[in-house]
């Protein structure tokens, strides 16, 4: 008896534990692996009451940590949202399901000038979600107008301990690589060797090394310079949720563009689900939503119509082509990514 | 009825699982490449200084929240101890009840506080101080940390001088002990285990800590825990994060090892976690 009551516990213990790690399977779900702040939130009510299908979000903050899930055997995510350069090794890893362009009659709507990149040329496996150009975001009240307008402003040692700068390999690299001139998808190891330098350089005015904490810093006033993304620009200088002594600027030598994409992994079960939740985000009118809400650039070509005129005439959202034509996509380096990686590591010694 | 089966899940299920099962896969990726042995992050961890200066720092932050903890914690203890049972309850539950609250908070109110636009910088420069800076510098990662840990210094030292036996203090004053002597003679001695607890608890898991300085270093302040969570999550290198692991691991013995030894050389009995 007594025997029977201790494994009866032990038996109530585990069982306990079950429901923490599993759903409750009302109805069709879909999940999905997202960035933060990047779906409108009324959109998923409005496609389950259109589809019936509920859409569960989990967030992440980097693409290495998406990739990290991506790349597991047991992907639990049926679409994904990860940037070019993740997509391409997604591609080569064989982890991505291509996707029946045939289902997406929304598909038309994309700008040309963004199908068929470097990254996937036909698109087989990825569908353009938004694009965004790397700048640089500066208090007016702090800075001079005449240092503006390069990359060396960031190493300029007038705005000592007023900088910050992205927590990102790939990002803070770009930047330096851009500041000396190079390619920023270099596998040289001379030139790699020299961006180090430069960011070694460039540490001692750099007040800290952030991620999304810099928008909040940076409307604050807590500091002169930092590096973002234009999508994130355009919300730090909203008049009202931001702040308006802010703007934006990029650096005329030219800088990176990236695409976060729509993909789906190539495990999920609900293939047919996934591309029906795509095609619903590329209708005009739910895209535009949508584009509003993340204030990332859309490369939907049918929201500018319907767009409010606070983002086409803003020069955050609306990039001028001028300066797109001089950015480059940042291509998956393979093993090379190990240079980079051992350059950080020199940096943060 | 035998009690201690009641702890068989743990046993049996809960540490084999979650215990020894991830030691063992840190173990295997810091030894292994696609199935093959390999000492190659090994050579590669000790052959360069890269990751010195990390780990110099997290064993200095980890020394020196140990200290402050322990020179704020013990007198604070002993105040408790000698206080009447009702208000030292009442104040002891106010020491842990920063506890309730999730850590991640606890840092990020840290955050606001030490902000350049925060309320203590603010102060520093009504007082006359020029640009007074606190967020993203060591002090701020150290003062975090010890507000933290305080609790885990007082909390074991408090137990064991609460139950110490009050007649060997009165026999102390009897035999012609000054205060100072009783202290430094019975209380002190007697203590030690709480103090190798609470010694214990606060700077293994402060050697470990990395959300505290990402959220207040701004990677001014580099700490070996850092540097092994950049190196499985951004730079997908989990062979040289599990060899670094292992380096944490090993000085983690290495210091409770040296705290037992403490432990028993003083000759106490008893009464610690450890």
């Amino acid at each position: 008896m007594k025997k029977f009551v201790s494994v009866l516990m032990a038996v109530l213990m585990a069982m306990l534990l079950v429901p923490m790690f599993s759903s409750c399977a009302s109805g069709e779900t879909l999940n999905i692996l997202n960035w933060g702040d990047y779906l409108e939130p009324s959109l998923k009510e409005r496609f389950k009451e259109e589809t019936g299908i509920t859409i569960k979000e989990k967030v992440v903050t980097s693409n290495e940590e998406m990739l990290i899930q991506l790349e597991a055997d047991d992907c639990p995510y049926d679409l994904c949202f990860p940037s070019d350069y993740a997509v391409e090794r997604l591609i080569k890893g064989g982890k991505l399901a291509e996707i029946n362009h045939d289902n997406l009659s929304n598909l038309v709507n994309i700008d040309d000038r963004y199908m068929g990149l470097d990254y996937d040329p036909e698109n087989k496996y990825s569908i353009p979600y938004t694009y965004g150009v790397l700048g640089v975001l500066y208090n007016k009240t702090m800075v001079d107008e005449a240092d503006l307008g390069s990359w060396d402003i960031l190493w300029n040692e007038k705005y000592s301990g007023e900088i910050f700068m992205y927590d990102s390999i790939r990002d803070s690299m770009a930047v330096a690589l851009l500041y000396l001139g190079y390619d920023i998808n270099t596998t040289n190891p001379d030139e790699l060797n020299a961006a180090a330098d430069a960011l070694i350089a460039m540490k001692p005015l750099v007040k800290a090394w952030l991620t999304d904490d810099i928008k909040d810093s940076m409307i604050l006033g807590s500091g002169a310079l930092a590096v973002v993304y234009s999508g994130d620009a355009v919300w730090c200088c909203d008049p009202d949720e931001g702040n308006p002594d802010l703007d934006f600027f990029v650096p005329e030598s030219g800088s990176n563009i990236y695409f976060d994409t729509m993909v789906i992994p190539v495990n999920t079960k609900k293939q047919d689900m996934a591309e029906q939740f795509i095609n619903f985000l590329l209708e005009p009118e739910v895209a535009t939503i949508n584009t509003e809400f993340i204030g990332y650039s859309s490369p939907n070509a049918a929201v500018w119509p319907l767009l409010d005129e606070y983002y086409t005439e803003n020069h955050m959202f609306n990039i001028p082509d001028a300066i797109i034509e001089k950015c480059v996509v940042f291509r998956d380096l393979g093993e090379s990514i190990d240079l980079y990686n051992n350059a950080w590591d020199r940096v943060f010694e | 009825m035998k009690r201690s089966r009641m702890a068989y899940p743990y046993i049996f299920v809960w540490m084999p699982l979650f215990i020894v099962a991830p030691l063992l896969f840190v173990l295997y990726y810091a030894f292994f490449r696609d199935g093959q042995f390999t000492t190659d992050f090994v050579v590669q961890v000790f052959s360069d200084t890269t990751y010195l200066p990390a780990l110099l720092n997290s064993i200095w932050i980890a020394l020196a929240t140990t200290v402050v903890c322990l020179l704020v914690g013990y007198p604070v203890a002993y105040i408790l101890s000698n206080m009447k049972s009702r208000s030292a309850a009442l104040l002891s539950m106010l020491f842990i009840m920063p506890m309730w609250m999730n850590m991640l908070l606890r840092t990020i109110a840290w955050k606001i506080l030490l902000d350049d636009s925060g309320i203590i910088v603010r102060l520093l420069e009504w007082l006359g101080m020029e640009n007074p800076r606190l967020i993203y510098t060591p002090g701020a990662v150290l003062v975090a940390t010890i507000y933290d840990f305080l609790p885990f210094m007082i909390l074991p030292i408090y137990t064991v001088l609460q139950k110490l036996d009050r007649s060997l203090i009165e026999a102390a004053h009897d035999l012609g002990a000054n205060s100072r002597q009783t202290f430094l003679r019975v209380v002190l001695p007697q203590s030690v285990p709480g103090i190798v607890s609470g010694i214990t608890m606060v700077f293994v898991p402060s050697m470990s800590t990395f959300a505290v300085s990402t959220m207040l270093g701004g990677k001014n302040v580099m700490l070996f825990g850092q540097v092994i969570e950049q190196k499985f999550l951004i730079g997908n290198q989990w062979g040289v994060g599990s060899t670094l692991s292992l380096v944490l691991i090993v000085l983690v013995l290495i210091s409770m090892f040296i705290m037992r030894r403490v432990e028993r050389d003083t000759g106490s009995e008893g009464g610690t976690i450890w």
